[in-house]
């Protein structure tokens, strides 16, 4: 059982049609830039959002650990959270949330099976991402296992910061990864991600040859990973693959995590590692650098 | 990898082929049609009293000395005789129904307005319609004094039950009679077959027909034909003038030739303008005396009977050539094979053409039905794409073209849709999804698959019913068969209101319903339900009984005469229109509110009468002190008298913090209807059917029945302002919900879901549904997103939607149209069922569309 932080119904940009993603928390990558890093930690965590916030102090009230109070900024945490959900439930709101909520594997079938229509006629299908999916490879291939079971198409999104091993199973289970491609020098990865790269570049090079369909998604960050060389790296690897990705994906660099940090409590980029939004003019460069190696990028995802 | 994949087995209709892209504007607008368009957008609506001082003084003459169907009749032929004729320089196909583009006429047989509605009309910021002030006194002199006593609108107001009228003006419905006729009045393809000699002619063999002996209705028949002949005449003569005024417009240019030199650019041009006119003289002689021979002549035939219809009488839902790329297409087929035409000049026609229809603003609404429907646009709907009369994709080069040009022209009118049915090509839906993400509010989207099957089921045969489509917002009817009659909204909610205080209207304090009880004795939550389903019986009779009167009045004092010659079988029948006299004979009702009420009871199921039962556990949040069902009870009438707190008196618990929290909890804590959510969902359902329920089957007086629509234009937000509070943390007086659609704000799971909730309803059991959905358009940049949008169109209508329409439009557009009203001049936004121009609509209704749920995610 791995917990859920997520079910977004109608996501359109998750892999083809209309699909609907779920978001399974644990990752073992620390990305500075984290569009989600509520799904980071492996457990529940608290999400307050302040410009959600009446004030009503029903969460103080109702807080077993005496853990909350408010203020002029809104609700406090006074560092003794357990996760425990009743602020949440209390909530008027729905200032205060609990990310990461266990589902049987009935409970999301039902969910999905929602969609049925929708993914049909739009060939659409799941996507599962996270946090990093190939934490909980066992539940993964479970839910894999059903959703093929349904005839639903299955994509994967994923950081393939795993085994060989596990990235051979579950290619057998699903029809399409996105896999994200942070960085090609690996002491860089580890300084943005926490995480060196070779285990991942060699997992793609893996589904690479077993002709496996996936799809490679790129964040274009200024200041981390446009400059010439790594964008050329970049490309030159993707393009001397076996079988190349099927789209490739630049995914211009946003900064909502920032938000998302807020309502954690915690701090967005806390070194201050300048990261921006690329200019149009090094969007269309990067672009020109992977289409001229015959690779089909789009911006955007 | 595994075999097992792939979910997604398309339809076999479906070609998928998005490669196919219709062809690209090649050049756009041309110079003529260009200036055309300019004219139409610069003309200010005026109003004109010519129709009303030609109708009055005929009138004074003739009234009582002859039957009243051959007095409409004469009385049309007057206003064609001596009305002002209009020939704008560039035009091809010409016609107007005042003296100049813009210009209305005014019905004062139907609702005589006094000096000051005309005042008002002139200087109201809203939507105004200038009259100078020599006209007004000129209206004073000649035209109120006569119509005092007469109008339809007093016959229908000196009628009615203190209870109507009491509930009439608290808003629990609305009457569209008392300043139009009835209308919709969608055409088929029959008046290109056939001219109005050739309908003389028949109209001479039926009164030779007509059995004196044995049939008792044959000398009102032999009247209501002989009306009908004089209706032929009268359009014919129309067109003749116009004929006569084009012919001496090409003479004057002539002459002015005569004294330029050979090659003067100026004489080039005449002689182009020459040629068009004689061209436009012969037309005239031609349609609509006899069947058009070319697409010029087809599309001038619609145009002299779409403007005898809307100079007869006033109807709703202006008037509608229905799947105009059906009857133009043999026309175009034909044009191009002999070499008189090509794409371009087709086009060139068709643009012409739909400035016609933006040079018409609807008739000037006063009071209550101002709000209803408060806007310039008229409601003619065109239907492109769709099936033909055999079920088969009906899709052809004109309906590429139209979208064309609407694409190219945005202009207010008219209304186009586009018809999805399984079998309609996905590249032609595609391309109408290109056009809806222009962002102009057109085409929206309609699906044959279960129009046709609402048509059957109101026992049209299928072929009939294939020939049918949508016309006005979202109203299904069998085209060129049918009379389906709107008669006005039903307010859902404030029924709900005047249940909750036993009959009472809060906002007044009379009593305006049943004494249903008290709601704090009720114990069930069927009780409620039980004592809403009583008032709503009781409104809805009280409404189908005036119906029946006023459709009796129009039958007596207003027949159509001339829309009789183009609705079958008004002509076999000898009937018109009015009396029966159409093949189909529909009374609608239309009610709205649906997303707000299902929100009503499901808080009130889940919050008031479900906790401590077995299933419904604790009573939580702001509930929890509440012991008993009417202790939660109480707190939620409290709450709405007190408008959650934002009017209840200094120490009240709901003031402030108190109120504040028990909306916001019933607003996130409860089901609420366009998730996907059974809970909410069976509500809706519920609710509909004992709509559908209720109105159904009643028998109106033209051998029709009475049925259900769904629709609210802009009168979910006059309904709004009449209510108070509402259980769903709706406050008082804010906007209900409009058409089908969730209440705003209700729906937070993204369109998927507002469909799945959408498609429990059965939507065959209504005449349309409406759903409107809002993307920015950064959600549609790219191909792939508009096919995703294709797919979303195609899911619904799977489930059995009827209408689903997009307003493609960002926030930041919107607030800096409201800031800046100058530089968004042509900024259309979708409403309900129609666009409007985003600086025509009240701030409220601005507001509204800036707080509909956007789709964040796209």
């Amino acid at each position: 059982m791995a917990l859920i932080f997520d079910i977004k119904r109608f996501a359109i940009n998750d892999g083809p049609g209309i699909r609907t993603t779920l978001f399974m928390k644990g990752c073992p990558l620390h990305c500075i830039w984290c569009h989600n890093p509520e799904g980071i930690p492996a457990t529940p965590v608290k999400l307050y959002t302040k410009k959600k916030c009446i004030g009503c102090k029903s969460c103080v009230d109702v807080c077993p650990q005496k853990n909350l109070s408010l203020t002029a900024d809104g609700i406090q945490d006074l560092g003794n959270c357990t996760s425990c959900g009743k602020c949440a439930d209390e909530c008027p709101t729905l200032a205060m949330q609990i990310a990461g909520k266990e589902y049987q594997l009935s409970e999301l079938m039902d969910i999905v099976e929602k969609e049925r229509q929708v993914m049909e006629e739009s060939n659409g299908g799941v996507t599962i991402c996270g946090g990093e999916p190939f934490m909980h490879t066992d539940y993964l291939c479970e839910l894999l296992d059903e959703l093929g079971a349904r005839n639903i198409h299955r994509t994967v999104d994923t950081t393939l910061f795993t085994s060989a091993e596990n990235a051979q199973k579950v290619a057998g289970k699903c029809d399409l990864f996105l896999v994200d491609l942070k960085h090609m020098n690996s002491d860089k990865h580890h300084e943005y991600t926490g995480v060196r790269n070779e285990q991942i570049l060699s997992n793609i090079q893996l589904i690479s040859e077993m002709k496996h369909p996936f799809w490679i998604r790129i964040p274009l960050i200024s200041g981390i990973n446009t400059d010439e060389e790594n964008l050329k790296a970049s490309a030159d690897f993707l393009a001397s693959l076996p079988t190349p990705p099927e789209v490739v994906n630049l995914l211009v660099y946003h900064d909502i995590g920032k938000g998302k940090h807020d309502r954690l409590g915690t701090t967005y980029n806390p070194e201050d590692i300048p990261m921006s939004p690329p200019s149009e003019g090094e969007q269309q460069h990067a672009l020109e650098i992977f289409i001229s190696r015959g690779l089909n990028t789009k911006i955007g995802g | 990898m595994s075999e097992a994949k792939k979910v997604a087995s398309r339809a076999p209709h479906s070609k998928m082929n998005y490669a196919l892209q219709y062809p690209e504007n090649e050049g756009g607008m041309n110079e003529r049609v260009k200036r055309l368009h300019q004219q139409s957008i610069d003309t200010p609506a005026t109003l004109t009293i010519e129709r009303a001082l030609i109708e009055t003084a005929f009138y004074k003459e003739f009234y009582g000395k002859m039957p009243n169907c051959i007095l409409r009749a004469r009385n049309f032929y007057e206003i064609c005789k001596k009305k002002t004729i209009y020939i704008g320089d560039d035009e091809l196909i010409v016609g107007e129904r005042g003296p100049v583009p813009k210009a209305v006429p005014t019905f004062p047989e139907l609702t005589c307005h006094t000096v000051e509605d005309l005042h008002t009309l002139n200087d109201r910021e809203m939507q105004p319609y200038l009259i100078s002030d020599e006209d007004i006194a000129t209206y004073e002199r000649e035209v109120i004094p006569y119509w005092e006593g007469r109008t339809q609108r007093e016959r229908i107001f000196n009628h009615v039950s203190k209870e109507w009228e009491e509930a009439y003006h608290a808003g629990v419905f609305t009457e569209f009679m008392e300043q139009r006729a009835g209308g919709h009045t969608a055409m088929d393809g029959k008046m290109y077959q056939r001219g109005l000699l050739d309908c003389k002619k028949m109209i001479e063999d039926n009164i030779a027909a007509l059995d004196y002996i044995n049939d008792p209705e044959a000398t009102d028949k032999q009247q209501e034909l002989e009306a009908m002949a004089i209706s032929c005449d009268a359009a014919i003569l129309f067109a003749e003038r116009h004929a006569e005024l084009a012919e001496k417009k090409a003479e004057e240019l002539g002459a002015r030739n005569e004294e330029l030199g050979i090659d003067s650019e100026e004489r080039k041009a005449n002689e182009q303008r020459i040629s068009e006119l004689r061209k436009i003289a012969d037309v005239c002689r031609w349609v609509p005396a006899h069947a058009p021979r070319d697409m010029q002549e087809a599309i001038q035939m619609y145009w002299f009977v779409h403007l005898g219809t809307v100079t007869e009488l006033n109807g709703w839902d202006c008037m509608n050539p229905g799947h105009i790329d059906q009857h133009l297409y043999p026309f175009y087929k034909k044009g191009l094979e002999d070499g008189t035409l090509t794409r371009d000049k087709a086009k060139e026609l068709i643009s012409c053409f739909w400035i016609k229809f933006n040079n018409q603003p609807a008739p000037p609404k006063v009071g209550v039905t101002a709000l209803e429907s408060g806007t310039y646009n008229d409601f003619t709907n065109i239907n492109i794409g769709g099936i033909d009369k055999y079920g088969n994709d009906a899709t052809n080069e004109i309906s590429y073209i139209i979208l064309e040009v609407q694409e190219e022209l945005h202009e207010l009118q008219p209304g186009l849709s586009i018809h999805v049915s399984k079998v309609t090509p996905d590249d032609f839906v595609l391309a109408g999804a290109r056009v809806i993400r222009q962002g102009h509010g057109y085409p929206s989207c309609f699906n044959p698959d279960t129009y046709t099957k609402e048509l059957v089921r109101q026992g049209k045969t299928q072929e009939d019913a294939n020939e049918g489509g949508t016309s006005g917002c979202i109203e299904v009817g069998a085209f060129g068969k049918e009379a389906y009659i709107l008669t006005g909204y039903l307010n859902t909610p404030k029924i709900l209101e005047i249940t909750l205080n036993n009959g009472i209207d809060p906002m007044s304090g009379k009593k305006l319903g049943l004494e249903t009880g008290d709601p704090r004795t009720f114990t069930s939550y069927e009780q409620l339900y039980d004592a809403w389903h009583k008032q709503m019986v009781y409104f809805v009779n009280m409404k189908l009984a005036v119906n029946n009167y006023i459709e009796r009045m129009f039958s007596l004092y207003a027949p159509a005469t001339f829309l009789s010659l183009f609705i079958d079988d008004c002509i076999a029948r000898g009937r018109d229109y009015y009396s029966g006299g159409a093949r189909y004979n529909t009374t609608y009702i239309q009610c709205t509110g649906l997303g707000t009420i299902t929100d009503c009871f499901s808080t009130m199921k889940k919050h008031v009468f479900s906790p401590l039962t077995p299933e419904g556990g604790m009573p939580s949040g702001p509930f929890a002190g509440c012991k008993t069902v009417g202790e939660r009870m109480d707190l939620i009438l409290e709450a709405l008298k007190y408008n959650w707190g934002e009017s209840a008196p200094e120490g009240h618990p709901l003031q402030g913090m108190g109120g504040l929290k028990l909306r916001q909890f019933i607003m996130n804590r409860t089901p609420f209807f366009g998730n996907d959510d059974d809970y909410a969902d069976a509500i809706a359902v519920k609710v509909y059917d004992d709509l559908v329920e209720a109105i159904e089957g009643h028998p109106n007086t033209r051998g029709g029945t009475t049925q259900l629509n769904m629709l609210s234009t802009t009168c979910h937000n006059y309904f709004g302002s009449v209510c108070g509070a509402s259980c769903n943390g709706r406050l008082a007086h804010f906007a209900i919900s409009d058409g089908t659609s969730p209440a705003h704000g209700a729906d937070t799971q993204g369109p998927t879901s507002v469909i799945k909730s959408l498609g429990k309803l059965d939507q065959t059991k209504s005449g349309g549904t409406l759903l409107n959905v809002r993307f920015v358009p950064s959600l549609l940049k790219r191909e792939e997103d508009l096919k995703k949008l294709v797919a979303l169109i195609r899911a619904y209508f799977n489930m059995g939607g009827h209408h689903i329409q997009f307003n493609i439009v960002d926030t930041q557009t919107l607030l800096d149209a409201q800031q800046s009203p100058d530089e968004y001049k042509d900024l259309l936004v979708r409403v309900a069922g129609y666009s409007d121009y985003f600086n025509d609509m009240t701030e409220q209704l601005q507001n509204e569309i800036i707080a509909r749920t956007e789709n964040e995610d796209f």
